[in-house]
């Protein structure tokens, strides 16, 4: 086995600006008001993730589920310790990132995949995939601006999953889409995780963490507050009565 | 669909497949700058494209409107400049504007939009890693798209006079004038497209100086005229002349507008404005060597503002909002 992400004592600290303009500072400095405020939004975070684990990353709003995500995905440096990733590393994160309303679904699918990593060859592959997957049929050739929001989520979601990466980091999931949409992404990250992609999935649907990952790592205000078995992990959220969530739940998992 | 996903070892996992045991383990945030853009070409050329398509797309007459702006343009310059004010001060004087506007606007779009780059496209910098120093370059390979067209009407122009003599040293020096533009143009967009993340009053300013600029450089008036003006104090023209894209601007008339006056041109011309004919007289001393150095300082100064993007770059994505 080998370790796909290792993440090293890691803390980031963002700043809290209270006033905007330079006069809105100096009224406040004048008045003994605060202007700046910081906040750790990751405290000393560590965890090491093998190749092909699947990690469900729980917690409450705020807790910085989304700070670590943008840590694995290189997006943000630490503002104190490391990260390091072994492969490529894509996901659920990005999906429709550079979509333009007034271009068309095909011109927009070979962009979201330049932008994911993808090249010109690798994306004439699996357009076939992608536009099966994404199934908008003749919508394909007109402007994403004329479509409904299920329908872009459902051809930026088609294209996430046919990346072909080592770690796939699934946030935001589901958030629309119709029933059996929602299924067949579920079947689609299955199949990844079954071909030996490490998975992060971040969720607040007990049910399908359950379903979809063999360890689960609970974060509070920043920290590590449990790391280890999924059922140890949902009972320690108090999470374990939801049982009427289901996919429907992770309707709730969308905050970014 | 597994077979999608393997498509050639099927069965075989992600690990193995990948190779995973002898890829590194790498600091994901490591995406390698300027050098890190060059490996993503592919992206890059979509980004432009992107660009080019979005501005003329949903019009009937869609790429021509870049050939449309800049002739109308110059036919404006033609009827204030060659027919309402100052004729026959100046041979082909629209000229004269045009050819100094091609390089001016190319400066100042890659500077403008370089500087609006990053935060235009900030649901892309907020989720993905990427060098972030491309979208500046896209904006101003774009721009760079858009002197295409410029450049065609001006030497149709040249053309048009019926006396147009270019010479190999002329288009030397219209060479070294984009040079010397795209390197600066580059620069800017590049270094502000990180400070305007910072300081969002950037964009102002940038715009302020943006307006400024086409005044400060000899293309709506002579360079002759400026040598007159700054006669009793040679110190001030020194000055003026350290600006470099003065400097492309008078490259840009020595390729194309001086090669178009014709000794009977010159001849017919009035002097009001210091107009003589001949090379020395229209341009300072030395125009080519200064040219080289302005080069060598552009590169330079290209430098720098990777190496201020760098510091500013980490902070990027936490200042987005």
């Amino acid at each position: 086995m080998v370790t796909s992400i290792e993440v090293d004592h890691v803390s980031k600290q963002f700043h809290k600006h209270y006033q905007r303009t330079l006069k809105q500072t100096v009224v406040a400095k004048l008045n003994g008001r605060k202007t700046k405020d910081t906040f750790w939004a990751l405290d000393d975070v560590t965890f090491n993730v093998e190749q092909g684990e699947a990690i469900g990353i729980m917690g409450l709003n705020g807790s910085g589920k989304s700070t670590l995500l943008k840590h694995i995905m290189g997006v943000m440096n630490p503002t104190s310790g490391q990260v390091r990733t072994r492969g490529r590393v894509s996901g659920l994160i990005a999906t429709g990132a550079g979509f333009h309303p007034e271009m068309t679904g095909r011109e927009n699918i070979y962009m979201n995949a330049a932008i994911l990593g993808m090249t010109a060859a690798e994306t004439d592959d699996k357009f076939p995939a992608m536009a099966e997957f994404a199934d908008i049929g003749d919508f394909m050739d007109t402007p994403v601006g004329n479509y409904s929001s299920g329908m872009s989520a459902r051809l930026g979601f088609s294209v996430a999953v046919h990346v072909d990466c080592d770690v796939f980091i699934a946030d935001e999931v589901l958030a629309v889409g119709d029933q059996p949409f929602k299924r067949k992404c579920m079947k689609k990250m299955a199949e990844i995780r079954e071909s030996g992609v490490t998975l992060f999935y971040v969720s607040h649907a007990a049910p399908s963490v359950r379903k979809m990952c063999d360890r689960v790592i609970v974060l509070e205000k920043g920290r590590v507050g449990f790391d280890g078995d999924v059922d140890e992990g949902i009972t320690y959220l108090h999470y374990d009565d939801d049982d009427d969530g289901g996919d429907e739940a992770a309707v709730l998992g969308s905050e970014i | 669909m597994t077979e999608e996903l393997n498509p050639d070892g099927a069965g075989d996992s992600v690990a193995v497949r990948h190779d995973l045991e002898h890829v590194p383990l790498v600091d994901p945030t490591q995406k390698g700058g300027l050098v890190g853009v060059l490996r993503r070409r592919y992206l890059l050329s979509l980004m432009v494209k992107r660009e080019l398509r979005a501005r003329y797309i949903g019009s009937k007459m869609g790429l021509a409107w870049s050939y449309i702006n800049p002739f109308t343009r110059f036919l404006t310059f033609y009827f204030v400049f060659g027919i309402i004010l100052g004729r026959g001060q100046i041979p082909h004087f629209a000229i004269h504007l045009f050819a100094g506007m091609v390089v001016v606007n190319l400066f100042t779009e890659s500077f403008n939009s370089g500087t609006r780059s990053i935060m235009q496209n900030k649901s892309i910098v907020q989720k993905m890693p990427l060098p972030r120093e491309i979208f500046p370059i896209a904006s101003m390979l774009v721009s760079l798209y858009h002197t295409g067209p410029q450049l065609v009407i001006l030497v149709g122009a040249c053309l048009a006079t019926g006396s147009f003599s270019p010479d190999p040293i002329g288009l030397l020096a219209a060479l070294m004038a984009f040079t010397i533009v795209i390197l600066l143009g580059t620069g800017m967009g590049l270094m502000f497209s990180a400070i305007n993340v910072m300081y969002r009053d950037w964009t102002r300013v940038v715009q302020i100086f943006t307006n400024m600029l086409p005044f400060s450089v000899p293309m709506m008036y002579p360079f002759t005229l400026v040598h007159k003006r700054f006669d009793p104090f040679p110190v001030l023209e020194h000055f003026y002349l350290f600006n470099p894209i003065t400097e492309a601007v008078l490259l840009m008339q020595r390729a194309f507008w001086i090669t178009t006056v014709s000794p009977s041109d010159a001849a017919d011309a009035e002097t009001d404005f210091g107009f003589k004919p001949g090379l020395s007289v229209n341009f300072p001393s030395h125009l080519l060597e200064r040219g080289v150095i302005f080069i060598g300082v552009a590169i330079v100064f290209l430098v720098f503002c990777q190496w201020v993007f760098t510091r500013l770059d980490d902070k990027v994505p936490d200042r987005l909002i």
